[in-house]
């Protein structure tokens, strides 16, 4: 997909949103929702080609897959908390947005656990 | 799962939202709501079969289990 269509696409949206809003906000605002998930569906195929790209790399450099997985699920998870909470916003509803925020950052804490201890068991054998 | 989507969601929207005002203006205020909750349902069907096709991608992705 490229860029001119996803501008084109976005654009258009805005366009009938404005009219669509006086109308009908609760239908706008599904409108919206749907233009985010086609305009994010549209670039992860180009996301993919990166992804494969890094993994090659980490198997090339020797490096464990394992903790090259766990920094891209750490940015789905972002993305997809990114994705709900503008959307929570969007729809005047600050304290869901604040929420979904939160528990991201819990989750993702919680993925890069396994980081973190390695770090640190490397720093006790480095400090003796 | 393109530009068709958009268009039947704003086409729905724009139908829910002309009826709606046809038939204020007609004096049927109740029925008027009941077809703007089944618009909203209808277009709800569509978008959470598109988040969830969204999540699917993502996970397979990101490869989050």
């Amino acid at each position: 997909m490229e860029i001119w269509q996803i501008v084109g696409l976005a654009l258009v949206v805005a366009v009938i949103g404005v009219v669509l809003k006086q109308v009908r906000r609760e239908i706008a605002l599904q409108l919206t929702i749907v233009t985010g998930a086609i305009i994010f569906m549209l670039i992860l195929g180009k996301i993919k080609i990166i992804v494969d790209l890094l993994q090659n790399l980490a198997d090339q450099a020797n490096i464990s897959s394992y903790y090259l997985m766990i920094v891209l699920k750490i940015v789905g998870v972002a993305y997809l908390a990114e994705f709900g909470a503008d959307i929570c916003r969007d729809a005047d509803e600050k304290a869901l947005a604040t929420k979904i925020e939160i528990a991201a950052k819990v989750g993702v804490l919680v993925l890069a656990i396994p980081i973190i201890v390695a770090i640190l068991e490397s720093l006790m054998r480095l400090v003796p | 799962m393109d530009f068709y989507m958009v268009m039947k969601i704003a086409g729905i929207g724009l139908l829910v939202g002309i009826l709606v005002m046809v038939l204020d203006q007609a004096g049927r205020k109740d029925i008027g709501q009941l077809t703007v909750l089944a618009g909203v349902v209808v277009v709800l069907y569509i978008v959470v079969q598109a988040v969830a096709d969204l999540f699917s991608l993502v996970q397979s992705v990101f490869q989050i289990y």
